[in-house]
């Protein structure tokens, strides 16, 4: 009963906190300290409703035991990180957004083909890609070149899609300025249109960060070496040993997260020019 | 004509360009098994004979559209021919599970975020605690947990769609809350102020204001919302084979080596996103024509 009342008390108490430095005048401080103190209330509200209403570790663990699983079992943590997203994941989003890229770019020449690809793609980035999972893991085999395989395919329309458009950011001034200063093509690529098509590029690549973690964990559901993050998960869930599923959840969150941010701030360098980004 | 020419020959190119590289990503991975075969009954196959077994194969590793499709109409079509239209093997079967877990999903995640949205349009504190974590949310890998998510649900008694629902909710509700604050705020000083002298309340302001205004947002994140939900949907069928479901059919095809029973599967769920992306569109169609708000 103490762990519920206090929990609750917590709550109003950093609620109440929360609306005084939101009526403050924004600041750096204040909108990093606002979302922090709600994100510490879940926390703390979690432990007390798990503690209060002494709910089953096997269906709920609190926050302080998968801290505490998280803490004990850094190198299995480690060795499932390596296998799912160094090796599957971040070798799939390279190869992925990189293929995309290219080909975005090769059809640039065309716009007949990019005429037709941009519904096409469309069409395809909407579609269950992630029930190719099974088939790729087939045919590559259950290392992680299958997993890359299926990242491959969940990240190359999304990006391919946002890189055409992004082609065909420029206006027809920019254009026309060009071909006044008598640029070639591959001068006028350079300079202006893949600059002016980045900040879609960087939409897609974010939007990717997330889809390659995804496909990467998935996958591995469908048959992988011993060890790997999606591997690890639907093992644990059956030994019902939910306090290392939700470790691994949490590095999963902490990686997306991290990869996320990571492109963020690359694309804060290189579009800086962008009304978005000042 | 310059429709034609300008928007459908381009597409119907690139359509054909896919089938194309299908038949022959067909003959390419499949061409092994045929020589094999042939190697063992002790024949040599001229180039043409060899195409025709691959694109013929029980269990190939790539198989071709047209036994996708007749897959696919063997298990739908020819069931209801039959008056079998909803026993398990049909796929109309598989596909109705998924679709209720979709839109049960995709209503909870639509009801989720439109809340949300509000809350965040009309509550500072709200706006700066809640709108960073929705974020953060997304950056989670979350079908990573629809297993879990699962067991556990049906650990405390609740099972069927319920589960399934949940986490098509989860990752439909995100584009809503993003599409549905922009648009609540999309209108301007000028009209809000409008609202002021009118001494229109704040719940005036947004039936009469912010939520008309934000049509155009909320149809097209519906869009992207129901193509995520079906996706979560697949996806929690995929971990423990449960009664039925599209996903359900994916993993059997695959502890059996059925590629054809995969593809099909798949392929269904490709028409069933069509479908429903069309329905909304549709929808957003007539529904901003009666507005006035389509150009």
């Amino acid at each position: 009963m103490m762990w519920i009342v206090g929990s609750l008390l917590f709550w109003v108490l950093a609620w109440w906190v929360n609306m005084g430095l939101s009526h403050m005048p924004k600041s750096r401080l204040t909108s990093f300290v606002v979302p922090t103190l709600f994100g510490i209330t879940l926390l703390i509200l979690w432990e007390g409703m798990v503690r209060g209403f002494e709910i089953n570790p096997v269906l709920l663990p609190a926050p302080s035991a998968i801290g505490a699983k998280f803490a004990t079992s850094i190198p299995i943590l480690w060795v499932d990180f390596a296998q799912t997203f160094i090796k599957g994941a971040l070798s799939g989003y390279a190869i992925g957004c990189g293929a995309a890229f290219l080909t975005a770019v090769a059809v640039d020449r065309s716009p007949f083909l990019q005429r037709g690809l941009l519904p096409v793609g469309n069409f395809v980035a909407a579609l269950p890609i992630i029930g190719m999972a099974p088939v790729l893991v087939m045919w590559f085999g259950f290392d992680w070149q299958s997993k890359a395989a299926v990242v491959v395919v969940m990240v190359f329309f999304p990006m391919l899609v946002n890189t055409v458009q992004g082609m065909r950011a420029t206006d027809h001034m920019q254009r026309d300025l060009m071909q006044t200063y008598a640029a070639s093509y591959p001068q006028a690529l350079m300079k202006l249109r893949l600059p002016a098509a980045m900040p879609f590029v960087f939409n897609g690549l974010k939007i990717c960060t997330t889809l390659a973690l995804i496909g990467a964990i998935v996958a591995e559901f469908f048959g992988s070496p011993i060890k790997g993050m999606g591997f690890r998960i639907s093992t644990e869930v059956g030994r019902l040993a939910l306090d290392m599923v939700w470790a691994e959840i949490a590095v999963a969150a902490l990686a997306g997260s991290a990869f996320y941010g990571c492109v963020a701030m690359i694309e804060k360098a290189v579009t800086f020019w962008h009304p978005s980004q000042r | 004509m310059s429709w034609f020419s300008q928007k459908l020959m381009p597409v119907l190119v690139v359509v054909l360009a896919i089938f194309l590289l299908w038949y022959a990503g067909a003959v390419g991975l499949n061409s092994r098994w045929a020589y094999d075969k042939a190697k063992r009954a002790d024949v040599t196959l001229s180039f043409s004979e060899m195409v025709a077994d691959t694109w013929s194969q029980d269990k190939p590793k790539l198989p071709a559209p047209h036994q996708v499709a007749q897959e696919i109409w063997k298990t739908t079509g020819a069931m209801v021919l039959r008056g079998k239209a909803l026993s398990k093997r049909s796929l109309i079967f598989h596909g109705w599970i998924t679709l209720s877990a979709t839109v049960m999903g995709f209503i909870m995640g639509t009801t989720l975020g439109i809340l949300l949205a509000v809350g965040i349009v009309h509550n500072r504190a709200m706006d700066m605690s809640v709108m960073p974590w929705v974020i953060a949310s997304q950056t989670i890998p979350i079908l990573a947990i629809a297993p879990m998510v699962i067991v556990v649900l049906n650990a405390v008694g609740v099972s069927g769609l319920l589960p399934k629902a949940v986490i098509s909710m989860y990752l439909s509700f995100f584009p809503v809350v993003v599409g549905m604050v922009k648009g609540l705020r999309s209108p301007d000083h000028m009209q809000l102020d409008q609202m002021r002298t009118w001494y229109a309340g704040q719940s005036e302001t947004f039936w009469k204001l912010r939520f008309p205004s934000s049509m155009p947002y909320l149809f097209t994140s519906l869009k992207i919302a129901m193509a995520a939900a079906l996706v979560g949907a697949i996806v929690a069928e995929l971990p423990i084979n449960q009664n039925g479901g599209l996903g359900a059919r994916m993993l059997v095809g695959s502890y059996y080596g059925q590629t054809i029973q995969i593809w099909s599967a798949l392929i269904s769920a490709a028409v069933l996103a069509a479908c429903l992306v069309a329905l909304i569109g549709v929808l957003q169609n007539v529904t901003l024509k009666r507005m006035g708000m389509l150009r």
